[in-house]
């Protein structure tokens, strides 16, 4: 029996390979200086997504909120199989926080249509919060798995699956619908196919290109106006909708959302400071090399919170 | 995570320099028509070229990060045999299911099988890549040569039934040649073909170091002529593996241990015939080895771009006497002579692959231009011109990157110095992966053999013409002198060879003269991209400096008549003959 997925995925800063521009003065993570990555474990999501619909059939929809430059994610998502991608851009949505962001995305996935699984990666590697998939279940009022590791089968409208847990693994059966966090360990995900590569490479978006016209009339040494730039991407525009390569964009209006639950209006996270903490070691410690020594200095370790 | 393709500045260096756009034209005709069918299909050059580069940039990326980390394990694990069957590593396994879901198992098939109808440059850069990751790999994802011949040699029928098999991976194949007593002279090929009382061809005999022999669909070539000597009376066959085709054993070899070598028995095993009768050497095995020894070339340049980089990487890092090892004058030798053999390598590659889809391309259209189309006698030249091309440059290939790679991994293991000596390390895998490449799909002296006959064919002189005609400015001007002598000097040595008319003195110095031709062409094809770029200007100096020494020390070696070796070989090695 085939099964509808609905896989939530964000595109991230890759924090994996930070370089001396990576951090803001004021602390905040400088976007433009690193490259905008496919949330690593929102992959493995997609990836138990896709292998649900070899498996069983269905139809595996990807959104993404983000600003247009978030195309790119999406276009991955269709090299990779994705049957639907969506889009969820406005300048509305700007500057959510994670309450901010399930509603929004709650929004999108009430207007997808039918589903029988959501997933999404357990986290992001820029904000570490977790949160978002279990917000968007609470919205949206399903059961949730968390740490999910593997899809065991899905039989008589209900998944078993084997999670994470502290110190090892459980298996819990769920009934569908419901939405699942998945963990970096669950899978590998697949390449790309590159016949769908070679398809979906040129799909965009008009407010991408409106981004990259801006880029490149800044290239040329000129401050881009509105009036210039409309004028230059509109060939490109009507090129794309001629040939069918435009990806499928939602905006706050699109997904019905009420204006004071999105964006900073609707986000009431508010960081007070930014400390930039450094780890510098001042003291060195003589352990004795025996079983005592160790103890202790485990001991220590795990009072101080650095393991355990 | 790494990209073979997008981190070797080299090969971006090629595929941004490189004009792509006739073969594109060729490949995809003039108005981009399957575009219409095929979603994938490019709708104009550039968007081919570009389609070309994100295919390549995807093969870079699955061989960093999905092969290469599989490598040490599938050598150690190696295929496995029991009981007539045959068994991949668990590593060569998951990395086939990458490449086959990435939609890379008919690179260059036509669209309408499933293929992705991409040129021999593009599927050589992809060998390069896979088999720098894993040398053993590339014999599976490199023998797409046997689905290109059933595509090029076989029937509607044929085709429709087994290429979209080979596009998505379900099948892999294998080139069925070689027998105990038919190596290199494959004229003598005694494996029985005949026909049942219902008309059915039916195999029998023994075939020897069959790599992938385990594969589904075989190629087989037999004696289908009872009573015949030599190679007119071989034909091709189709044979699918079954239980009348029997793996004896795999072969317990030195490298490429996750490619399995097999002894294969056919028990009057069904089979249909490819092409026509008695073609099957002449025209087949012929057509199948150019692009095998073109697809091997590759795989010598892949192995020895990892050898290199290891060797780099390691010398930066490994300090004695206070300093790093890179910074003393013998390493930094060892390692520049490195560089300079892959980059040539590569450059040589290259040239090559582009001919041979000229080639490809021309002669295609050859066949269906009509004959009062004002185009074709230009078509028609232009096919003649770039096979004789492909026939002297692929050897060319062959040879110089095969032995390229054994020069390369051999001194890479030397910059190690003991830890290259470990297996804790990847370099001794790459020097015995290395060592076959100038052993199959013809050894290196058959590579001269075949280079020879081009040299006294002229088969470069339009070639050569076409470059020498070129004009540089300031030191590449220098340099293309010292070109021009050594193309002088081939000249003048083949003139030499062609007086004195003594093929077995020809053939003696055969590696001497070939060098020198590979110096005279390789030196004129950087001579080009030493006016694009300021690197390639320097590795233009160090090799045709290098090559007119060798050169000039060739020549004199090949007019000095000196026959020693023919006269003497006897007596010189007959105190040592084992007595029976």
């Amino acid at each position: 029996m085939p099964y509808n997925c609905i896989v939530l995925a964000k595109q991230v800063p890759d924090t994996k390979n930070i370089t001396g521009q990576a951090m803001k003065d004021d602390g905040t993570v400088n976007r433009a200086a690193l490259p905008a990555i496919f949330n690593p474990e929102d992959l493995n999501a997609l990836e138990m997504a896709l292998e649900i619909r070899d498996r069983f059939g269905g139809k595996v929809t990807v959104i993404t909120m983000g600003p247009p430059a978030a195309c790119e994610l999406l276009r991955e998502s269709l090299y990779l199989g994705a049957d639907d991608v969506v889009l969820l851009t406005d300048r509305r949505f700007a500057a959510a926080d994670t309450l901010a962001t399930s509603y929004a995305l709650s929004c999108a996935i009430r207007k997808a249509g039918k589903f029988d699984i959501i997933l999404g990666g357990r986290q992001a590697i820029d904000g570490d919060t977790a949160q978002v998939g279990p917000q968007s279940a609470e919205k949206l009022g399903l059961n949730q798995v968390t740490y999910v590791e593997k899809v065991r089968d899905i039989r008589d409208g209900k998944i078993e699956i084997e999670r994470t847990i502290d110190g090892g693994s459980e298996v819990v059966r769920a009934p569908l619908p419901l939405l699942l966090t998945v963990t970096g360990t669950a899978n590998e995900p697949r390449p790309f196919r590159t016949k769908r590569l070679l398809q979906y490479r040129s799909f965009t978006c008009a407010a991408e290109i409106m981004g990259k016209v801006r880029k490149q009339i800044e290239a040329e040494g000129k401050t881009p106006t509105d009036p210039d730039i409309a004028a230059r991407a509109k060939p490109l525009i009507d090129a794309a909708t001629a040939e069918g390569r435009l990806l499928k964009v939602w905006d706050a209006d699109a997904i019905a959302a009420e204006a004071d639950k999105i964006g900073g209006r609707g986000s009431p996270t508010k960081v007070k400071k930014i400390e930039s903490i450094v780890l510098k070691g001042s003291d060195l410690a003589w352990i004795e090399p025996n079983e005592e020594g160790v103890k202790a200095l485990v001991k220590e370790l795990v009072e101080e919170h650095i393991i355990g | 995570m790494s990209n073979f393709f997008t981190e070797n500045a080299d090969m971006q260096f090629h595929f941004k320099n490189l004009d792509l756009r006739e073969i594109v034209r060729l490949k995809e005709g003039e108005s981009f028509a399957e575009s219409k069918e095929y979603p994938y299909a490019p709708r104009s050059c550039e968007d081919a070229v570009d389609g070309y580069r994100r295919t390549l940039e995807l093969v870079g990326r699955i061989s960093g990060d999905i092969i290469a980390p599989r490598a040490p394990a599938v050598d150690e694990e190696g295929a496995q045999y029991h009981e007539g069957t045959v068994t991949y590593a668990k590593g060569t396994q998951e990395a086939l299911k990458a490449l086959s879901g990435a939609d890379l198992m008919g690179f260059t098939l036509p669209r309408r099988y499933g293929g992705l109808n991409l040129p021999t440059i593009a599927y050589c850069a992809a060998i390069e890549m896979v088999s720098r990751a894993d040398a053993a790999l590339m014999t599976i994802f490199g023998l797409q040569d046997i689905a290109e011949t059933i595509n090029s040699f076989g029937s509607e029928e044929q085709k429709a039934r087994y290429l979209p098999k080979f596009s998505s991976g379900e099948v892999t194949g294998a080139m069925v040649l070689t027998e105990p007593d038919a190596g290199s002279d494959l004229q003598a090929v005694r494996l029985k073909a005949y026909q049942d009382e219902k008309g059915v061809w039916r195999l029998n005999g023994v075939k020897r170091f069959i790599t992938n022999g385990c594969g589904d669909v075989l190629l087989v070539l037999a004696r289908s002529e009872e009573g015949t000597k030599d190679g007119r009376g071989l034909s091709m066959f189709l044979c699918e593996k079954g239980p009348k085709v029997y793996i004896r054993r795999i072969e317990d070899k030195m490298g490429i241990h996750g490619s399995p070598t097999c002894e294969m028995h056919f028990r009057d095993a069904e089979c249909e015939l490819v092409g026509q009768r008695r073609r099957g050497l002449t025209k087949y095995v012929m057509a199948l080895m150019n692009g095998a020894r073109i697809g091997i070339a590759s795989q010598g340049q892949g192995i020895a771009e990892a050898a290199y980089r290891d060797a780099l990487a390691y010398a930066i890092e490994r300090e004695q006497f206070g300093k790093a090892i890179v910074d003393m004058a013998q390493v930094a030798d060892l390692l520049v002579e490195m560089k300079v053999a892959v980059e040539t390598g590569r450059t040589l590659l290259y040239e090559t692959a582009k001919v041979v889809d000229l080639q490809q391309g021309y002669e295609a259209l050859a066949e269906t231009v009509q004959r009062d189309d004002p185009r074709a006698k230009e078509i028609k030249e232009k096919a003649a011109r770039y096979r004789k091309e492909a026939g002297i440059l692929t050897p060319m290939s062959k040879y110089y990157c095969c032995e390229m790679a054994l020069k390369v991994t051999n001194a890479a293991i030397q910059v190690l110095g003991g830890s290259g000596f470990m297996r804790d390390y990847n370099l001794e895998r790459y020097y015995r992966d290395a060592r076959i490449t100038t052993i199959y799909e013809g050894t290196s002296e058959l590579q001269v053999v075949a280079m020879l006959a081009g040299l006294h064919g002229e088969s470069l002189d339009p070639w050569f013409t076409e470059r020498s005609a070129r004009k540089y400015e300031g030191e590449v001007a220098l340099l293309a002198a010292l070109a021009g002598q050594s193309q002088q000097r081939l000249k003048d040595a083949l003139a030499f060879v062609k007086k004195e008319g003594n093929n077995e003195y020809t053939e003696l110095v055969g590696k001497k003269l070939c060098d020198i031709a590979l110096s005279a062409v390789i030196g004129h094809l950087l001579l080009n991209e030493a006016t694009l770029s300021p690197h390639k200007r320097i590795i233009a100096e160090k090799f045709i400096r290098d090559a007119a020494i060798r050169s000039a020390a060739n020549y004199s070696a090949i007019t000095s008549g000196n026959d020693l070796v023919l006269r003497e070989y006897k007596n010189i090695l007959s105190a040592d003959v084992p007595t029976a």
